[in-house]
């Protein structure tokens, strides 16, 4: 009994120092949870980026759109920070970390020590390697400076072809056939998004895309980029399909150098257990960046805004010695269009779907079932099957299908 | 700028300038007002944003969309003057809006 006691005394001293590692989405969360959460010793957070954390999701919808400034995207304003008595390093990455001596060292030459550290490093963005991948005029979407170097060669009637059908293609292509650009998506597999929903959502989306002018090639992989210097054309299924740019959107891979040269475990992800924990009991994970036991018992990998800020939560109870169990329901959304997709919980498991309403009212949910109960929603346009839809997973509640699917029996009363 | 005053459940008030076409939810967070969670960063899909605008400003706020209507349908402890703060754009006609904030938004 005295162990565990002595441990919480010890944590949450107050002459401790946390260090994060990434200033990104849980970074930022995790400053606020531990604030809130009554520590009182120094925090320093250090980030690649020029920016202060800021929110990605609008990068490929309202801000690539142009309709939503730049100085809207940052999550805190900079009095937080400074409020929050959190040290800010920005522009600087941490480069090796020294778990014996429990320090973390700068590009900028800096060594920091820390008592805990939380490793927040998120996500970069998986390459293409094909023939002609660095030619110029080819570009990927993570960051802000991404967008920024998009929006200079993102006008009305040039040819963007976007190389991955997944939500990332799917929004850009969206914001760009808006936009009046005229817009390809080459996607490998036979359904859009296919990694993220079921074919029914996939199928609307198609749809809805076909029907703003996008053309989509599905069962179709980029072979090549062609062109002297700049891109000229894309190279797929043996035809060349003349392009001015491309954006490639497929996919992420998680940043966990730094995390496998310490001899932390790593899988698709480093490894927590169940409160962002890694094996090295000074140092957390939270975000993009972990491999995680979610509420259904199987380790996985999130890339959302819901995990990142859950997770950050989570990191800072257990840093303060208070662990509580990570079992949030994940959720999510996509903007495309006039159409909000809104996903709660995880389809993968499910043996059963069930489709209340109509795609062709632009308005209908997939429920998904595992032995009766409901795991998992995808809603578009459809907020109270969402909701409700979510509330249902938490319980795990049992519903008759029919009753699911028949939209004469509101919501509400299923709830 | 247009001030917004948010008055917390204890019933401390705080003042902020808003730029027009930000959200009401935006101005809360640009300026450390707490209360406000707004988890999704206003893509009105998390309902952490619920506010309540005083009765008196009602009728000057452009009407619920159908989406924001079914979010707060789901909300705790809302009334029927209760909004998604992240849905009401500040306008100069906003100028003085006050709106309190919920105990919780979870
Ligand atoms: C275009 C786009 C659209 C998206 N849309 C949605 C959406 O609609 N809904 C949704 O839920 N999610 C969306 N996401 C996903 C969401 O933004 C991420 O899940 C979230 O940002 C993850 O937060 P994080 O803190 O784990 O990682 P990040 O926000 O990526 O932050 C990690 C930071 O750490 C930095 N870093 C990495 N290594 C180091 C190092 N060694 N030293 C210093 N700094 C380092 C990185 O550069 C980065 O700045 C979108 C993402 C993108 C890119
Ligand atoms: S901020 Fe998420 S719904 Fe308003």
């Amino acid at each position: 009994m005295l162990a565990p006691l002595l441990e919480m005394l010890f944590r949450t001293i107050m002459s401790q120092r946390i260090v994060i590692i990434g200033a990104g989405q849980a970074g930022a969360q995790a400053v606020t949870s531990l604030r809130a959460e009554g520590f009182a010793g120094a925090i320093a957070m250090i980030g690649d980026e020029p920016f202060a954390p800021y929110q990605r999701p609008p990068l490929s919808k309202a801000y690539l759109m142009g309709t939503l400034e730049r100085a809207r995207l940052f999550l805190k304003p900079e009095t937080f920070y400074r409020e929050a008595n959190c040290e800010l390093i920005l522009g600087v990455s941490v480069r090796v970390i020294d778990r014996k001596a429990r320090t973390v060292a700068l590009t900028d030459g800096r060594t920091l020590s820390y008592d805990m550290l939380l490793l927040a490093t998120g996500t970069r963005v998986r390459r293409i390697k094909c023939p002609g991948a660095d030619l110029a005029g080819i570009h990927y979407l993570r960051s802000i400076e991404d967008v920024d170097g998009l929006h200079a060669v993102f006008q009305p009637g040039k040819r963007l072809a976007i190389v991955g059908g997944g939500y990332i293609g799917l929004e850009v292509a969206a914001v760009a056939a808006k936009h009046g650009l005229d817009v390809m998506v080459f996607e490998a597999m036979d359904r859009v998004m296919a990694r993220a929903v079921s074919k029914p959502v996939s199928d609307f989306f198609e749809q809805a895309h076909r029907t703003a002018g996008v053309k989509l090639m599905l069962n179709t992989g980029v072979e090549a980029f062609e062109g002297a210097s700049h891109l000229e054309a894309v190279r797929a299924s043996g035809a060349a399909y003349p392009a001015d740019i491309a954006l490639v959107g497929i996919g992420v891979v998680p940043n966990m150098d730094l995390a496998k040269d310490a001899d932390l475990a790593c899988e698709d992800g480093i490894v927590v257990d169940q409160n962002c924990a890694t094996a090295d009991p000074a140092i957390f994970a939270a975000g993009d960046c972990t491999w995680h036991v979610g509420r259904e018992g199987v380790p996985l990998r999130l890339e959302s805004v819901q995990n990142a800020i859950d997770q950050a939560k989570h990191a800072a109870y257990a840093m303060l010695g208070k662990p509580k169990i990570y079992s949030e329901v994940p959720w999510f959304w996509s903007d495309q269009y006039d159409l909000k997709l809104q996903i709660a919980g995880l389809a993968r498991s499910s043996d059963q779907i069930v489709v209340r309403g109509d795609p062709g009212t632009r308005k209908f949910a997939v429920f998904h079932l595992r032995d009766a109960a409901v795991v998992a929603v995808e809603a578009v346009n459809a907020a109270s099957e969402y909701l409700v839809g979510r509330k249902l997973i938490v319980a795990g509640a049992r519903v008759a299908p029919e009753r699911l699917a028949d939209v004469s029996i509101p919501m509400k009363s299923i709830a | 700028m247009p001030k917004i005053k948010y008055i917390d459940e204890k019933g401390t008030e705080r003042e902020a300038d808003v730029p027009t076409g930000w959200s009401v939810m935006e101005g809360a967070v640009k300026n450390l007002i707490p209360g406000i969670d707004a988890d999704c960063g206003g893509a009105c899909a998390c309902a952490t944003c619920h506010v309540y605008v005083d009765p008196a400003w009602l009728e000057k706020l452009p009407p619920k969309q159908d989406m924001e209507e079914t979010m707060l349908d789901f909300a705790p402890d809302v009334q029927p003057n209760s909004r998604l703060s992240c849905q009401i754009t500040v306008t100069p006609e906003l100028d003085g809006l006050v709106v309190r904030t919920p105990k919780t938004q979870h």
